[in-house]
């Protein structure tokens, strides 16, 4: 088949700047050919993403707010796109949060705030997100979401994103299994860690870059473009057998024992 | 790498990661008091001079960075 996303349109949550991995991801749709639709939370960040659209060549971007934690502004923001492009093809949900103090020490000196808090934003948004694309998915699609190896084994300083992850991944497997009869796919990928604005809240980020420089099979640590290349696979027909998966975009670490 | 040198590339990341005047960026000036940076903003700071001087501030080293000349001071302590 010929690879093209041309025609298509993909809504990518989560820039905050250049570095990150959802910037990674836009810029891979769009050399792709997608038409995108941006989403931030908070002026703070529509600046940033204005700025980052305005550098994509032909920009016709839609940039919309939307803070997950609000069921109501997910719901006006996907009647907006409703209303301005009708039908989505695909999504990247690239949103975390934990509060800085919870990502460094003791994953058990966690408060049920902080716990619930990174569990609301970084895994609940994708099912709430879901529920609103569904019905503008209608010539089928794709729904991407952004985990990590700490949900699945211990990684120091990670905590409670760790847990919250797990519960995203096992929440990529309902949700896939809900909406495959809709015709949508929903897949995650397990970046390796890349120097974002998110990753620098973790306590001694660049100790867990040199290890996987040292460590994982290909000696190097992952970019915004194999990630990106990835995403724009998992969001294209090209994947079209694929659902419920993880794929990990890693250097190939998360398969070394230490 | 002069003081003058390191002060001229700290104050192009300061103008243009806060959008502050040229003039507003002294050694004395705080990050978060003078200039006007939140949490956010002194964090991407930090990554964009990791870029530029090709180094590795620590978390530790990077929360006693709290003015210009701080900045520039541990720049230079480091080449």
């Amino acid at each position: 088949m010929t690879f093209s996303l041309t025609g298509k349109t993909f809504v990518v949550m989560g820039v905050a700047n250049k570095r990150s991995i959802a910037w990674g991801i836009a810029r891979s749709l769009h050399e792709a050919g997608a038409r995108l639709i941006f989403t931030y939370a908070g002026e703070r960040l529509e600046k940033n993403v204005r700025e980052l659209a305005e550098t994509l060549e032909g920009n016709d971007s839609l940039i919309l707010p939307c803070d997950v934690t609000v069921d109501e502004d997910i719901e006006k923001c996907f009647a907006q796109i409703k209303e301005q492009v009708g039908v989505i093809h695909g999504l990247a949900h690239c949103i975390a949060f934990a509060n800085k103090e919870d990502l460094d020490g003791d994953f058990v000196d966690t408060s049920r705030e902080g716990f619930l808090l990174a569990h609301n934003i970084s895994s609940y948004s994708l099912t709430a997100v879901a529920k609103y694309a569904k019905p503008l998915m209608t010539e089928g699609g794709s729904i991407l979401t952004m985990t990590y190896l700490g949900g699945e084994r211990v990684v120091k300083n990670y905590n409670v994103m760790g847990v919250a992850k797990a519960s995203l991944d096992a929440s990529v497997r309902y949700l896939a299994a809900d909406l495959g009869q809709h015709g949508i796919r929903v897949n995650s990928i397990s970046a390796g860690p890349i120097r974002t604005l998110a990753a620098k809240g973790i306590s001694d980020f660049n100790s867990i870059l040199k290890d996987i420089e040292e460590s994982a099979p290909l000696r190097r640590t992952t970019t915004q473009e194999e990630v990106g290349d990835t995403a724009v696979f998992l969001l294209s027909d090209m994947a079209r057998g694929i659902t419920g998966e993880n794929l990990h975009v890693d250097s190939g670490f998360h398969i070394i024992a230490k | 790498m002069s003081v003058a040198d390191v002060l001229e590339r700290v104050t192009k990341i300061i103008v243009d990661r806060l959008g502050v005047e040229e003039s507003q960026v002294t050694l004395e000036a705080s990050f978060k008091e003078d200039l006007g940076a939140d949490s956010l903003d002194v964090v991407e700071l930090v990554m964009e001079l990791e870029d530029e001087f090709d180094m590795e501030i620590s978390d530790d080293d990077a929360e006693k960075i709290a003015t210009v000349g701080d900045a520039v001071n541990y720049i230079n302590s480091k080449n």
